[in-house]
């Protein structure tokens, strides 16, 4: 097999400096800087520059080896901010790495996004053959997918209408399509599967079989453990930029949800100002235990009912309240419960809440946390673990697998009538 | 094909990638072009309007109020000769500058070689100039004003215009990236350049003492070619001052485009 894409000691940082809400610099500030420095280098000359510029380095990968083989169809997997997209983002070329290497051999095609570029004030003829161009495709080489392009998004009728009229579903299914119809030896698809309705859904998955089957390398990143498992033969696992385990699929994705060390989840943040948050409110405490029992026994089986626990500093007065999304492993959200208003001042608010017994089935799930502030979320949390729901032992003999995500105990009743003659005719 | 990319040097591929991606440019080209027309009630009809009411401005300000002299020429056409190019370097400067801002979304998601937008973004001011051109040359009709054969040089000057926009355009859009100051600068540089630059009057007004240090400002040595070669008769180019401004263009050029270069690679992270 020979090698389409290798990657050698590759890193990215980041310099993130403290207090902007953008990325880009005011001139002011940097002039500010200079001239702060300038003058404090004339009073001192001879003492070293103390004025540091309060900015923190982030690391959002280090040291990658990868080695990738022709035709192999890998997917990448870890949690939010391990560093799946700044690794597309290198490889594609969007960004240069900080240091290392990489090469890879054939016409690349990189899909961080559908409809890149898309104009709104163009037709969606137009916009096809934009959007090609930028996903670095030739004219004749979109004069002769034309057909298939619009065939596959299904908006025939809507061609010469600007796209700023299409529906949200006929512009997604549009874009993808655009891109579904690359024709690269290298592919790089982030997360954009997600789009379009189940069936269109379907469709592009199948699409994406296809190409994944064609002998083409494909590198896919996406939080849809059935997506990642469907398409790809093995999957690497990254985990705060670096590689913490690849090989088969499943056993990758196996290590990727038992890395939640403890089925319980209690994390605190005691110092505000190092807590995730914004200029509304900073968290300080998560909680997620089994609500019968102490810290020690703390195993969450389908028998125990779960309890939630969330506190925040509130820095500025408003009507909150939060809302609990409870995640299955594929990112799926099994529910999304929020709590009652209130107006709270400033401090330290707490909300709580229990899942009950016999409602979960077992297996892995993950909650997100979103505050609301009068009717806005403005802030979201997503918990970096999975909790896991064992299953209790069984009465009777089926050992199987139980399906489904929730495992309700419903009060059944049943009727018998020995006496009754079972009717002849 | 095989590609390395490797941390530090990105850039031996990079004419290559230039030549790969032409077609993107047109097709950025042409884009901007549609967009531009689309949604304007008398579209292209802007085109013609808003250099024939410039040049009536000028014309009654400095020709008929203030009585500039107009070096035997009629006074629109000394002034159109020099809005051609001025007005072509204010909207390319203009447009370049805020280009890789308006399409922060494609810089962040694909690559290509960035200065295809800056470059791209030039010829939908290029267009309004061929349309000015053809004004010039009804305008001249109207007069019945022969051009000599000078008017044959006209594209050496052109080319000179296009370096300087486009070396002002890749500077400017390179620092706006980074520090959004720059959009304010933008129509600063293009409001004040009108007034410092000849456009309402012609060079030989300057005292013959200030010449040189007035062609410190390159577009005095684009717009007096360009008054040169169109007006012909003895309408003489001062050379001195002219080889400076030459000189600045290309410097403004190079260092543009450099530096552009050499931020390109961060445009994703920043923007």
């Amino acid at each position: 097999m020979t090698t389409a894409i290798k990657i050698e000691g590759l890193s990215k940082k980041y310099i993130i400096g403290h207090q902007r809400q953008e990325n880009y610099t005011a001139l002011r500030d940097v002039m500010m800087h200079k001239f702060r420095s300038l003058g404090q280098r004339i009073r001192h000359p001879l003492s070293p520059n103390l004025e540091v510029v309060e900015q923190e380095e982030l690391w959002a990968l280090r040291n990658i080896d990868l080695e990738i083989g022709q035709g192999e169809r890998i997917g990448i997997i870890g949690r939010n901010g391990a560093g799946k997209s700044t690794l597309l983002k290198v490889l594609s070329r969007i960004t240069e790495p900080t240091t290392g290497r990489f090469s890879m051999n054939g016409r690349v095609a990189s899909l961080l996004e559908v409809g890149t570029g898309f104009h709104p004030e163009l037709t969606g003829r137009e916009n096809i053959f934009l959007n090609g161009a930028i996903l670095g495709m030739n004219k004749r080489e979109i004069k002769r997918k034309f057909d298939e392009i619009v065939e596959f998004a299904e908006t025939e009728k809507f061609l010469d209408t600007p796209v700023k009229r299409y529906s949200s579903g006929m512009y997604m299914r549009l874009a993808f399509s655009v891109a579904a119809h690359l024709d690269p030896e290298i592919l790089i698809v982030d997360e954009v599967l997600a789009v379009g309705d189940v069936a269109f859904q379907k469709k592009c998955l199948g699409r994406m079989q296809q190409v994944g089957s064609e002998g083409r390398t494909v590198l896919f990143v996406s939080h849809n453990m059935a997506a990642i498992k469907t398409l790809c033969d093995r999957a690497v696992l990254l985990d705060q930029g670096c590689v913490a385990c690849q090989g088969p699929v499943e056993q990758t994705i196996q290590s990727y949800v038992t890395t939640g060390e403890n089925p319980n989840t209690c994390t605190s943040w005691p110092e505000p100002g190092k807590a995730p948050g914004n200029e509304l409110l900073r968290l300080k405490k998560l909680r997620v235990v089994n609500a019968l029992a102490g810290e020690e026994n703390n195993e969450i089986t389908v028998e125990t009912p779960i309890r939630f626990e969330i506190e925040f500093w509130n820095l500025k007065p408003g009507l909150r309240h939060i809302s609990l999304h409870l995640k299955g492993i594929s990112g799926e959200i099994i529910f999304a419960s929020p709590s009652p208003k209130h107006q709270f001042g400033t401090g330290l608010v707490g909300f709580s809440c229990e899942i009950p017994a016999n409602y979960l089935n077992s297996g892995f799930f993950t909650f997100m946390v979103l505050v609301v502030n009068d009717g806005v979320p403005v802030f979201t949390y997503d918990m970096p673990t999975f909790i896991e729901v064992m299953d209790v032992k069984r009465v009777g003999n089926w050992l199987g697998e139980w399906p489904g995500v929730v495992r309700p105990v419903f009060g059944w009743e049943h009727k018998f009538s020995p006496d009754t003659p079972v009717e002849s005719q | 094909m095989k590609i390395t990319i490797e941390a530090g040097r990105t850039e031996s591929h990079y004419w290559k990638d230039l030549w790969r991606y032409r077609e993107l440019f047109y097709f950025l080209a042409w884009r901007d072009l549609l967009v531009r027309y689309k949604q304007t009630a008398i579209g292209v009809s802007w085109a013609v309007l808003r250099p024939m009411l410039t040049m009536l401005a000028l014309t009654l300000v400095f020709g008929k109020l203030a009585k500039l002299p107009s070096d035997g020429v009629p006074y629109p056409i000394l002034v159109f000769a020099a809005l051609l190019p001025w007005q072509f370097f204010a909207s390319s400067f203009a447009e370049a500058g805020n280009s890789l801002i308006s399409n922060a979304n494609m810089i962040s998601k694909v690559y290509f070689p960035r200065i295809t937008i800056p470059a791209s973004s030039i010829i939908v001011s290029f267009v309004d100039f061929l349309i000015s051109l053809v004004l010039l040359a009804l305008l001249m009709l109207w007069y019945g004003f022969m051009p000599s054969a000078r008017i044959l040089l006209l594209p050496l000057f052109t080319l000179m215009l296009i370096a300087a926009s486009l070396g002002g355009g890749l500077w400017i859009a390179a620092l706006n990236v980074k520090y959004r100051d720059f959009r304010y600068v933008i129509p600063f540089v293009v409001q004040f350049g009108l007034y410092v630059s000849p456009v309402g009057f012609s060079s030989n007004v300057v005292p013959e003492s200030w010449r040189f240090l007035y062609s410190l400002n390159p577009m005095v040595g684009v717009i007096d070619g360009f008054r040169w070669a169109i007006l012909g008769g003895d309408s003489q180019l001062y050379l001195p001052g002219f080889m400076v401004s030459l000189l600045l263009v290309t410097v403004v050029l190079v260092s543009g485009y450099a530096y552009f270069r050499k931020t390109e690679k961060l445009f994703a992270d920043v923007i």
